[in-house]
């Protein structure tokens, strides 16, 4: 069973803020969860092998690390998403 | 006059051509219906009148210049976590509530460049999480066969809206089981194309290496009219491949099914059990040679499946930060207040349980038990099938076998037992895992009326000998 403790730290870890109630729901419903996942104990040990990207031409290409342009209008509606801004920076809260 | 709203693609596609229609008042006809029957069935999140309207003005434009391809003024509806751009993009949840997709998914673009009529966006679970759409921020799709129950999901409204006639076709996605799960539900065919065929980009990210976006339709044919227009590589997403998946007419009497034994064991309800077996046995009638095939680590699918999912997911939701997208709780004090009061209030629970799952499975100390382990147990499964599909070493051509353990579950059933709303997904997980092609056929319905699917499994890129056998198998079952 998976104590308080470490759901209250996992949520802390994830960014989420739980309710005491739901922390307790939590707690029951990772431990049923985490327990299912005991099965795999019983899977066979494997050996590294080769993957699927690189048995097929251009898979997982990558691409130049650089900046694309992009229409101002594309620009603008991204800008538009944030739920806080000024001109074309999105603004976020005090860091403390 | 006959109900347009029954047509296939095809059908439709020869009514626009012959003039009996056009595909103005196709879509009416459409609005008509939702407008109808959607306060009961809530299949759409978004209905875009105007827009569909206009495209369907357009579409007649090109449909008088005889020039046009078949899903040219053919209305269809997307799930909500593919972008259409100038919609609402919610994917079921609070948290995009009122997110407007700044683009087109490449998807989207190509359906549109074909002239296609978009009616608006489906339901679906929250983050595209969960197999039975109830799990959406927006309350669940009802089945059209029984309204008590799921349509099953997460492509909950995408399979609910092709089978209550309220869009010719539909596009999903599957990350576990998400477009197979609920057309089996619902009675229609849906498509899981092999990881890479089709491109992600603009579809709303779950679990990365296992998402993809297919065809939900009323028959296989117009399966593989959607399944043709939206394949291919795409430069924007490097997972994407161009593949020459040519047309390999196949014949169900040349054919090696393999039915794996793993697939067959306690837990599978015994009405879903013989619509599989007797579709086998009509497929074996048909010439076909049925092999028994074992699956040796598919037992532990479930269990990998949802570490590695919910491990991808607390990676991709970390983007839902409260500042970037849709909605952000402005009653915390600084930043990390942001954070924390934004997902905790705009993820819904099944959501916030999955981040948990991932973000403690990929913690110090606990990496190397789950998300290690999973890896590992994911390449036994990828050689169980590789092994499956070895024609030169006695291997079978395709695999049949339920696409679910059970029927449509009734509303409620299960919503207090996360555990046991996984465990539908237990015959779907393991081809997402080994990034294979795997269809839903309508299998046939149990004495109350209730559809189940067969699932049919391909190698990698086979989706042309799904699609062949497919078709000949939608004969002989009906």
């Amino acid at each position: 069973m998976i104590s308080e403790q470490e759901v209250k730290h996992i949520a802390k870890l994830a960014r989420l803020e739980l309710s005491e109630v739901e922390i307790k729901k939590m707690q029951k419903d990772l431990s049923v969860i985490l327990d299912y996942f005991d099965l795999l104990k019983k899977s066979p040990k494997v050996r590294p092998i080769i993957t699927q990207s690189s048995l097929i031409k251009g898979y997982g290409a990558t691409r130049k690390d650089e900046a694309i342009p992009q229409k101002r209008e594309v620009v603008e509606k991204i800008i538009a998403s944030a739920p806080d801004k000024k001109d074309d920076y999105i603004k976020v809260k005090a860091i403390f | 006059m006959v109900d347009l709203t029954e047509l296939t693609i095809k059908q439709a596609h020869e009514g626009l051509k012959s003039k009996k229609f056009t595909s103005v008042e196709l879509t009416k006809a459409y609005l008509d219906k939702i407008k109808t029957i959607d306060k009961e069935i809530n299949a759409y999140l978004l209905v875009d009148k105007e827009g569909a309207l206009t495209q369907a003005e357009e579409a007649d434009k090109k449909v008088a210049t005889g020039e046009f391809g078949m899903l040219c003024g053919i209305p269809c509806s997307i799930k909500d976590a593919i972008m259409v751009e100038g919609q609402k993009c919610t994917a079921g949840s609070k948290i995009l509530e009122n997110y407007v997709a700044p683009y087109d998914a490449t998807v989207i673009k190509k359906l549109k460049e074909q002239g296609a009529v978009i009616l608006g966006k489906t339901n679906m679970d929250e983050f595209a999480m969960g197999g039975s759409g109830e799990n959406s921020a927006f309350g669940a799709t009802k089945n059209p066969y029984d309204k008590k129950r799921v349509a099953g999901g997460s492509s909950s409204g995408s399979a609910a809206s092709v089978a209550g006639n309220e869009a010719c076709y539909s596009l999903g996605s599957d990350t576990g089981g998400s477009i197979r799960l609920p057309a089996s539900f619902c009675g229609v065919v849906g498509l899981k194309p092999t990881y890479g065929a089709v491109s992600r980009l603009g579809l709303i990210p779950f679990g990365s290496s296992l998402d993809q976006i297919g065809p939900v339709a009323k028959t296989v044919e117009d399966c593989k009219i959607i399944f043709d227009a939206i394949k291919g590589k795409d430069p924007a997403d490097s997972t994407s491949v161009e593949l020459e998946i040519g047309n390999s007419k196949l014949e169900i009497r040349n054919l090696r099914i393999g039915v794996p034994k793993e697939y067959f064991v306690k837990g599978l309800d015994p009405q879903v059990e013989k619509l599989i077996r007797d579709a086998i046995k009509k497929a074996q009638n048909a010439g076909a040679k049925i092999v028994e095939i074992s699956l040796p680590s598919v037992e532990f699918a479930l269990a990998c499946y949802y570490i590695i999912a919910p491990c991808e997911a607390s990676a991709n939701l970390a983007r839902f930060d409260g500042i970037k997208y849709g909605f952000s709780d402005n009653s915390a004090n600084d930043l990390r207040d942001v954070y924390l009061k934004s997902r905790g209030h705009g993820f819904g629970d099944e959501v916030k349980r999955r981040i948990m799952i991932g973000t403690y499975a990929l913690s110090s100390g606990y990496y190397d038990a789950y998300y290690k382990k999973a890896q590992e147990v994911r390449q036994l499964i990828k050689q169980d099938f590789a092994k499956a599909f070895d024609l030169s070493a006695g291997g079978v051509d395709l695999i049949f076998c339920p696409v679910s353990p059970v029927l449509a579950i009734k509303i409620g059933e299960r919503t207090n037992d996360p555990l046991s709303m996984y465990l539908m997904d237990i015959c779907t997980v393991s081809v997402n895992l080994a990034g294979l092609p795997a269809l839903s056929l309508p299998a046939g319905k149990t004495k109350d009326n209730l559809p189940v699917g067969l699932q049919i499994i391909g190698n990698h890129f086979q989706e042309s000998k799904i699609l062949d056998v497919a078709l000949q198998m939608e004969k002989i079952l009906t």
